[in-house]
């Protein structure tokens, strides 16, 4: 592969060719080289060979210093080190890329629909069908996980991880997916949520069942005190809003030493009880504890189950309440806002009532998830909310499908679950993580499994994939 | 006194390089009515491309730094908007026409692609360079404090407003300006009439990365040391600069600029440094809600 695309300078026309030949015979879909040659013309060979030197010309100028060098310390200084073999590569697979790429273009048969993407079609197109087998599937596995036979710790320990990355996914696709809204602090209200329960325990020792409500409630006035000034202005602007406040909250508990112990972070946070049974080895004097009461024996294993079917059961309570608001009023005048803001004002929805509405909802179901992280981790730090959190849980919520549930899940379940397969490559995961986004963005702008499609559109040209399932008229 | 000038004069060269940035902001978002988030890193892979190139010409022998400066620049500019047109062309041209939030989430994904990429091969290290330019002049000694101006301060100044100034005249007066204007107005009708969009397009980006590139050059000379992670929050503040100037007006966010340098400047002077963040954040929010179209931003008006 190398071989061909060695130099960024133009090659000739020559190994393009051969190349190409080689290409129509790998692609199954295209018939063999005969329809090479009768297709192709001399001309059509020689841009197509100019396209992919220019490529190869762009990947030079962008892989030359960033990829081709490398800045190493030395002793008295900086000093550089080559990887001149690594440069080559790349350019070469842009180059061959570009080229293969452009045959495929130009080969192609306008009406010729390729066998997979007329699958893909018929898939999508019984999505909801498909998303309510799915779901159930996944509730009955979910319920079970704890007993089955191979759940070990360190699995229920990721699945309770990959939980409330779902439940944070689900409170955020209220704002971005149903409201339309892009918030890119959503961890500032995780945070809000832990520090309320983490520091309500560590100063008055408040319990994690009184917390919750009190978390969620915290979080959803922060989302309303941000929301009311930003929400009136346009979507582009509340992104880099919420970015800024979600920094202004960290960088805050960074530095308020004196209520949030800065960068140390607050340990020691009490774990929830089973309606007031702790899960401890020895009970205090005279009380019980989880295993007494239910004459079990003890095993640490009981108390990570539990909270692995608490997360379960706050993450069920957030969708119940997402699938329920879908059909008030409410949800409809978000999804209706998402669409078409002046439409709506005409029809005399108050866009920034709604959107404070879904603001703060969202804030408030992020909160409840953060009582539940710092009661899980006994730990909290500012080190946990950085703005890398709102990346990925923005990042579930568009790689499943702004507005689908079920999406959220498969991507959650997906990209946590790939996070800690792929522990030795963890530097590169945040790489794949934003060209994923990127990719899932062009390929299918609203997400890999969005169905929800407006019913009736004004404008064709906003609606976006419309060969995927418009749903009918539900309920 | 003494203290505020040299306050004075530190923020200045601080706004300068804040207002290159956000020249870029405000150019894309007036052409596409689009964020740019990954700008930030595009400014940071400028500083990176600059200091490699100064390494390079250090290995080579290249001594002389007005010469040496000048081939940074030009390096620089070119190979970071090498990075703004392709940038253009992968993550934003395909969704041209798409909803609102597809391009700004694209934008999103590549930002955080870039920082870590550029993590993944430069390393997470805090890369120092030796100071390149090294004097100044004494503006006024009293006492015990003496307001200095460095070489490398009165270059970022000079340097800034010599390419504000030839920006301004290509907006104003060149053929690339007036498409650019044109497709700011009017996409379908300055098609019409025979202007390249999408050319149009590709140029600003590629102009506003190529400002970016000399940004983080003067931000590697004056500060002397850069991350992978410079982009982030330099990006934010141009950003809230641009808006502060009113964004889709050139002169505004160069005044953005300067008044963010400033503010920052004098909040870590006169208050608390650990929350010269805050308050340029503060300020972005103040600016939303009591003057949405910024200092000099005209209202946008609401088509149905």
């Amino acid at each position: 592969m190398g071989t061909d695309g060695k130099t960024p300078e133009p090659p000739s026309a020559n190994p393009g060719q051969s190349k190409g030949q080689q290409a129509s015979d790998r692609e199954g879909a295209l018939p063999a080289a005969d329809l090479l040659q009768g297709r192709l013309s001399a001309r059509q060979m020689r841009d197509l060979v100019k396209e992919s030197a220019f490529a190869g010309l762009i990947a030079f100028g962008i892989f030359v210093f960033i990829s081709g060098v490398r800045i190493v310390d030395q002793p008295g200084g900086l000093g550089l080190e080559y990887h001149w073999s690594r440069l080559v590569l790349y350019v070469g697979i842009v180059c061959v890329g570009r080229f293969l790429w452009g045959l495929r273009v130009r080969l192609r048969r306008p009406d010729h629909v390729p066998q997979w993407k007329a699958i893909l079609g018929r898939t999508t197109a019984r999505a909801p069908q498909v998303a309510k087998i799915l779901a159930g599937f996944a509730l009955v596995f979910a319920l079970l996980l704890p007993l089955m036979p191979f759940a070990s710790r360190y699995l229920v320990d990721t699945a309770t991880t990959i939980l409330i990355y779902i439940m944070l996914a689900w409170g955020l696709n209220i704002v971005v997916g149903l409201a339309g809204l892009l918030d890119l602090g959503y961890v500032a209200f995780y945070a809000v949520g832990s520090y309320s329960y983490a520091l309500l325990a560590y100063y008055y020792d408040f319990s994690f069942w009184m917390c919750l409500p009190l978390a969620g409630l915290f979080a959803a006035s922060f989302g309303v005190i941000l929301g009311f000034p930003v929400l009136r202005l346009r979507g582009d602007y509340l992104a880099i809003v919420t970015l800024g406040f979600g920094e202004i909250i960290r960088v805050v508990l960074l530095n308020w030493t004196e209520l949030t112990r800065g960068p140390d972070g607050i340990d020691s946070i009490p774990r929830p009880t089973f309606f007031g049974l702790p899960f401890t080895r020895r009970p205090a004097e005279g009380a019980d504890s989880f295993h007494t009461f239910f004459g079990l024996d003890y095993s640490s294993m009981q108390r990570i189950i539990f909270l692995y079917y608490l997360i379960l059961v706050l993450a069920l309570i957030t969708n119940l309440f997402i699938l329920r608001v879908r059909k008030l009023p409410l949800g409809r005048a978000w999804e209706a806002l998402r669409e078409d803001e002046v439409a709506c004002r005409s029809l005399g929805i108050n866009p920034t009532n709604t959107k404070l509405s879904a603001f703060a909802i969202g804030a408030m179901f992020g909160g409840f998830a953060g009582a539940f992280f710092a009661t899980k981790q006994a730990f909290v730090s500012p080190e946990s909310f950085t703005f890398i959190e709102s990346a990925i849980i923005l990042a579930i919520v568009v790689l499943g499908g702004m507005g689908s549930q079920i999406g959220v899940v498969v991507a959650a379940v997906l990209l946590i679950g790939a996070f800690e397969f792929l522990r030795s490559l963890e530097q590169y995961r945040m790489e794949a993580l934003g060209a994923a986004m990127v990719v899932v963005m062009i390929w299918r702008p609203r997400g890999l499994l969005a169905h929800r499609e407006p019913t009736v559109l004004l404008h064709h040209d906003r609606a976006l994939d419309l060969g995927e399932a418009i749903e009918e008229n539900d309920s | 006194m003494a203290y505020f000038l040299q306050q004075l004069i530190n923020g200045v060269t601080l706004g300068a390089i804040y207002g290159l940035i956000a020249i870029g902001y405000t150019l894309v978002y007036g052409i596409i009515g689009m964020i740019n988030f990954a700008h930030g890193e595009i400014f940071m892979i400028g500083a990176f491309m600059s200091l490699i190139t100064f390494l390079l010409l250090g290995l080579a022998g290249l001594t002389w730094v007005p010469l040496a400066l000048l081939i940074v620049l030009v390096a620089s500019m070119v190979l970071t908007s090498v990075y703004g047109w392709t940038m253009e062309r992968i993550a934003y041209g395909p969704l041209r026409g798409s909803h609102r939030l597809a391009p700004l989430i694209s934008a999103i994904g590549m930002s955080i692609y870039l920082q870590n990429y550029v993590q993944n091969r430069q390393g997470a290290r805090v890369r120092p360079l030796a100071p390149v330019i090294t004097d100044g002049i004494s503006l006024i000694e009293t006492g015990e404090f003496t307001v200095s101006l460095s070489y490398v301060q009165v270059l970022i100044i000079v340097l800034t407003v010599v390419l504000m100034t030839v920006f301004a005249l290509l907006i104003a007066r060149t053929p690339f300006g007036r498409a650019q204007r044109a497709c700011e107005q009017d996409q379908t009708m300055a098609a019409l009439l025979g202007i390249d969009v999408d050319r149009t397009i590709s140029l600003t980006f590629v102009s506003g990365a190529a400002l970016a590139a000399v940004a983080g050059t003067m931000y590697l000379i004056y500060y002397g040391v850069i991350d992978f992670f410079i982009g982030f929050l330099a990006g934010i503040k141009a950003f809230t600069a641009a808006v502060l100037g009113g964004i889709g007006s050139l002169t505004g966010a160069m005044l953005g600029g300067l008044l963010i340098g400033l503010i920052e400047v004098f909040w870590s002077a006169y208050f608390t440094i650990e929350y010269k963040d805050v308050a340029a954040f503060s300020i972005l929010v103040l600016v939303l809600i009591f003057r949405p179209t910024g200092l000099l931003g005209s209202p946008e008006i609401e088509k149905v």
